[in-house]
């Protein structure tokens, strides 16, 4: 491990720390700790979101996926970016006017049932815990690879500073994290574009001239098809990129830390450009990486392409963009898993803790110490759990987690929202179809069953073809709740009539 | 006993009726006009996204050579980028004047009990 690599990696663990303790002293209440007391401004929401969605998988990730596969590695920055649409037309208002802490919080301004409450908090703690195992395993083999240490230390690293930022400094803390993470990230990629593109004098035509020839691919490389040859699989993975966003616990719990639907709307307007850029970047990154570094190096780096930016910054940057490019590398990582730590912590000291085992009657303290304690808990399970998969092949939890927020919290949300004859039944079964059609679905798949050893969890043939399940469960968790409804008389159009006058003019009866 | 019996009347007074204000024509007017907008522009970009993957599966036209090495995938692609940043800001001059109209239904509506 080099000199500039170390120094830069200590400076990123001292400002994330620094903020920690000044977010620390800020955190007061329980409003402060879950969402920063509802005080963030617009683009520093914006920035935040950017930072906690623009994960390891992305920047890495998706350089590596264009690096190897061209055009089909690019799927997924597309439909990454779309899924903002959705949240910004369908999503992010009202469910800034209706919730409070939680996505269980939004629904339940509409049904009071506990089991429906139980049910949004299981579902988020399932896509957390799946989400975080990911990125951790994901953490500790690039760690691993960038400074050169064992995986179970550099597993325990990101761990131990993702605990100290949520503990202490709750949800401010950790929205800083990401700001920083989100400005660092950017600057990172805008110099290596900037770098890959003076290459070719600017000249964007000769780019894709020069990178027919450099892989083994030729001009099938610029075609779409090389990855996704299965036209259903595509569509599928398509659905779940784009419906998915807009379920994920710790993107929704981004919307409660602004003081109105108005500054949530800004901000997912700043996070739409941010992500935007990023995503088109990520094109100049890979294609870089593919004539610069080439196919075989990129591969015998890491069979998954996910050193393919970091080498590409060698190649074209030197030792000092490699140092840096690794350090904004692991501050994506950190920023990400806190955000998550947080909304699984809400989940379990929130909804079950503090609104089902208590019944809502707990002091701001008491609801503190429990959030806390859930944090700790939360960490604590997915470290182990991460320390345990390091062997696993658990690139494929990420999309897993995509489609069961698509499958399971999408139609519960919308339907919250939009739909008059709804109700709790209804509730319960759009969340519970979802969730389990996703979940059965993927054990089933090939990312669970391989009939090459060793290439997935198991041994065997997959009894379901797809290995992303989004176009069935999708559909599945929308019929679910479309059956509960109607299968049950109940109907609660005073309460409806609330929920629709709230969530769409912001009108609260506390302010 | 009179006391508390009248401090129970106005409580009931200040409940707001939510069923009456979802029921005004102003409310209505708002939620509808929002729906011609929200509608369609979801639909649109929905078909257009997922025209991507269904041309790129099923034909291969979009493979035809756009400019020099780029072909016409390339901008379809793009176009997805320019389609989320033009959406979201005709998305937010819009809103602009859902946030008066709500705003006016807050005041003329709800703050008088939605018995207006």
């Amino acid at each position: 491990m080099d000199t500039t690599v170390v120094v830069l990696f200590l400076a990123i663990v001292l400002l994330t720390l620094v903020i920690t303790f000044f977010a620390a002293k800020q955190t007061k209440s329980t409003g402060d700790f879950y969402t920063a007391g509802g005080g963030l401004t617009g683009w520093q929401n914006g920035l935040a979101i950017a930072g906690d969605y623009l994960s390891a998988a992305s920047f890495l990730g998706i350089a590596g996926a264009i690096a190897l596969n061209g055009f089909d590695g690019f799927f997924y920055s597309i439909g990454f970016l779309i899924a903002y649409l959705v949240v910004l037309f369908l999503v992010a208002e009202p469910l800034r006017n209706l919730g409070k802490y939680t996505l269980a919080d939004m629904i339940n301004s509409r049904f009071d049932a506990k089991k429906i409450r139980g049910a949004a908090a299981f579902s988020t703690i399932t896509i957390v815990l799946f989400y975080m195992i990911a990125q951790l395993v994901g953490a500790g083999a690039l760690i691993q690879l960038l400074f050169d240490i064992d995986y179970w230390i550099a597993v325990l690293i990101v761990g131990v500073m993702m605990t100290i930022y949520v503990l202490f400094g709750g949800m401010i803390a950790t929205s800083w994290v990401q700001i920083t993470k989100a400005v660092l990230l950017m600057a990172g990629m805008v110099i290596i574009s900037f770098l890959v593109l003076m290459k070719f004098n600017f000249n964007i035509s000769a780019m894709f001239t020069e990178v027919k020839s450099a892989t083994s691919h030729g001009a099938d490389y610029l075609k779409p098809g090389l990855k996704y040859d299965d036209a259903l699989g595509t569509i599928s993975l398509m659905i779940a990129l784009v419906l998915g966003t807009s379920g994920l616990p710790h993107i929704l719990m981004r919307f409660f830390t602004v003081k109105d639907a108005k500054t949530a709307r800004s901000s997912v307007i700043t996070a739409t450009w941010t992500i935007g850029i990023f995503y088109i970047l990520t094109l100049f990154l890979g294609f870089g990486a593919a004539i610069y570094v080439g196919e075989s190096e990129i591969l015998s780096a890491n069979p998954g392409g996910n050193m393919a930016a970091p080498l590409l910054a060698d190649a074209i940057g030197g030792n000092i963009l490699f140092a840096f490019i690794s350090a904004v590398a692991f501050a994506t990582i950190l920023a990400v898993v806190a955000g998550l730590v947080l909304s699984g912590a809400s989940a379990f000291a929130h909804d079950i803790y503090g609104q089902i085992i208590k019944k809502g009657k707990v002091s701001d303290r008491e609801q503190m110490l429990a959030a806390r304690y859930a944090a700790l808990a939360v960490s604590v399970v997915s470290i182990l759990l991460a320390l345990g998969a390091q062997n696993l092949n658990v690139a494929f939890l990420v999309s897993l987690a995509f489609c069961i927020a698509a499958s399971a919290n999408l139609p519960v949300i919308l339907y919250t929202i939009y739909w008059k004859r709804f109700n709790t039944q209804g509730a319960l079964m759009a969340i519970l179809f979802g969730l389990i059609s996703a979940l059965v679905l993927v054990s089933i798949s090939p990312s669970v069953f391989s009939p090459v050893e060793g290439a997935a969890l198991f041994h065997g043939d997959p009894i379901f073809p797809l290995e992303n399940p989004a176009i069935v469960s999708v559909p599945l968790g929308f019929l679910g709740g479309y059956l509960g409804t109607i299968f049950s008389k109940e109907n609660d159009l005073k309460r409806y009539a609330e929920v629709k006058v709230k969530a769409h003019t912001g009108y609260r009866k506390s302010s | 006993m009179n006391g508390e019996h009248e401090r129970v009347e106005t409580l009931e007074k200040n409940e707001i009726d939510y069923v009456e204000v979802a029921k005004s024509s102003q409310f209505k007017s708002f939620i509808e006009g929002k729906r011609k907008f929200i509608v369609p522009l979801t639909i649109f970009f929905l078909v257009f996204y997922f025209l991507l993957p269904l041309l790129t599966s099923y034909t291969t036209f979009l493979n035809t050579p756009l400019f020099g090495d780029i072909s016409w995938v390339w901008l379809f692609a793009v176009s997805q980028f320019i389609m989320v940043w033009v959406l979201s800001t005709i998305y937010v001059k819009r809103a602009a004047s859902f946030d008066k109209e709500a705003d006016q239904i807050i005041e003329d509506q709800i703050k008088k009990g939605g018995n207006s």
